[in-house]
C-alpha cells in the first residue's frame, strides 16, 4: 500500500511539473523575444522586505550607488605605464559596456579559459594598460565592476554555454548539485528545494545572481559574487574556494544561465 | 578623502521647504567587529555632521558606534537667499571631508 502511494504521488508531482513547463515557456517566449526568461526564475529582489527594496529603488540612497561613483572615476582615470584610461580604448561606457554585464562569465581567446567580469577588468589593466591588477575584493575592483555592472542595468543576462563554454558549464552545474560541507548540503538543497522558504527568520531566495556585485547589509559594504559563493560555502561549514578560482567562475557562469532572462539590477541591496 | 553624495535642489523659490539628502561613503566600525585573524577592529567612526546655510547652522549631528556604515541623512530645509549649502563631516580622528552645492533662489 505504501508503495503504490509513493507511486501515485510521483505522478502528481511529475505531470504537475510537465504542466507548469509547457504554461509558461509560451507565455515567456512572446513577453520577451530576445531572450527566453527561465522558467519560474526571481530575483532575490522579491525576496527582500519593502524597506531593502525601497533601498535599491532609490539611486541617490542606494549605498551601493557610492561604489558606482567611485567608478566612474576610475574609469576615466589613467592608469599603469601606459598612461591610458579605461575610456581611452572604450570611450563612454554608457554606450560600450552596455550589454556586456549580461554576457559574461565569457570566453576569453587571449587566455584560453573562461573568465568572469573582474578578471577581464584586471586582464585590461594588466594587458593594455600596464598596470597591476587589483587585488579580489578590492574598493576599486568593486567600484569599476560595479560602474560596469551598472550600465546593464535593465537588460535581460544572456551568457552562451555552448563552444568552449560547454565544459565549464557542466561543471558548474555539478558544483551546484554536489554536497559539501558538514552540513552536507548542496546549492539546490536550500535554493531549489526550499527557495521561498524560512531559515529561521530569514527567507530563501532562489539564490539568483543579477544584482551582483551587491551591497549586502550583513556586511555593510559591497560584495562580489565571489564573496557571496564563498559565505555560502562556508554557512554550510564548507572550505570556501579562492575568490576568482575557476570553481567559482564555472558555478557563476551555470548560476548566470539558470536565472537567464532575469534583468540585472546592479548595485543590489540584499540582506 | 571618502566619496560623498549630495542632493539638493537646483533652484527653489524663496520661502519653499526644500529636500537636502547627503550620504558619505564610511566603514563607521563599532568596535565590535572582528578581522579574519580574530583581532578586534578598534572603532572607527564619523563623529559630527554639519550643514550650513545662509550664514548659520542648519542641522546638526552627533553619531555614534552604533549606527550603520554608509550614513546617509535626509532634512528640510527653508530656502532663503542663493547661496552655497555647506556639509562637513568630521571623524574621530579630527580629519575633515566638505562638500558644497549651490542653492539658487527664485
Amino acid at each position: 500500500m505504501k508503495r503504490l502511494l509513493a507511486g501515485v504521488v510521483a505522478f502528481i508531482a511529475v505531470s504537475g511539473a510537465l504542466g507548469a513547463v509547457v504554461g509558461t515557456s509560451g507565455a515567456q517566449i512572446s513577453a520577451n523575444a530576445a531572450v527566453e526568461t527561465a522558467a519560474g526564475a526571481r530575483s532575490g529582489y522579491t525576496y527582500m522586505g519593502p524597506e531593502t527594496q525601497a533601498l535599491q529603488d532609490d539611486d541617490f540612497a542606494n549605498p551601493g550607488m557610492l561604489w558606482v561613483d567611485e567608478g566612474q572615476k576610475l574609469w576615466s582615470q589613467p592608469a599603469g605605464v601606459k598612461g591610458l584610461s579605461c575610456q581611452s580604448c572604450h570611450g563612454d561606457a554608457k554606450t560600450s559596456m552596455r550589454t556586456v554585464a549580461t554576457r559574461y562569465p565569457a570566453f576569453s581567446p587571449q587566455l584560453g579559459r573562461m573568465i568572469n567580469l573582474e578578471q577581464q577588468i584586471n586582464y585590461s589593466r594588466t594587458a593594455h594598460q600596464g598596470a597591476d591588477a587589483y587585488p579580489y575584493e578590492s574598493e576599486e575592483l568593486l567600484a569599476l565592476t560595479a560602474y560596469i555592472s551598472h550600465q546593464a542595468k535593465g537588460l535581460p543576462m544572456n551568457v552562451a554555454i555552448d563552444g568552449p563554454a560547454a565544459q565549464d558549464f557542466a561543471r558548474g552545474k555539478a558544483f551546484f548539485y554536489q554536497r559539501r560541507g558538514q552540513l552536507n548540503l548542496a546549492c539546490n538543497n536550500c535554493h531549489e528545494q526550499h527557495a521561498g522558504d524560512h531559515l529561521r527568520a530569514e527567507s530563501i531566495s532562489q539564490g539568483q545572481v543579477n544584482g551582483f556585485p551587491i551591497y549586502r547589509e550583513l556586511w555593510q559594504a559591497m560584495g562580489s559574487l565571489d564573496r557571496m559563493f564563498a559565505w555560502c560555502n562556508t554557512a554550510v561549514r564548507a572550505e570556501p574556494y579562492a575568490a576568482g578560482s575557476q570553481e567559482y567562475v564555472d558555478l557563476e557562469l551555470y548560476e548566470r544561465w539558470r536565472g537567464r532572462g532575469l534583468l540585472i539590477e546592479s548595485p543590489a541591496v540584499r540582506r | 578623502m571618502p566619496n560623498t553624495r549630495i542632493k539638493v535642489p537646483e533652484t527653489a523659490k524663496a520661502g519653499d521647504i526644500v529636500e537636502i539628502r547627503a550620504v558619505i561613503q564610511h566603514p563607521m566600525e563599532n568596535g565590535f567587529n572582528v578581522d579574519s585573524q580574530g583581532t578586534t577592529i578598534p572603532v572607527e567612526i564619523i563623529t559630527d555632521f554639519v550643514c550650513e546655510y545662509d550664514g548659520g547652522e542648519v542641522f546638526r549631528v552627533k553619531l555614534e558606534p552604533g549606527l550603520s556604515a554608509n550614513p546617509y541623512f535626509s532634512f528640510f530645509l527653508k530656502a532663503t537667499k542663493t547661496g552655497p549649502v555647506d556639509f562637513h563631516w568630521l571623524d574621530q580622528n579630527g580629519s575633515k571631508t566638505d562638500a558644497s552645492v549651490t542653492l539658487t533662489v527664485t
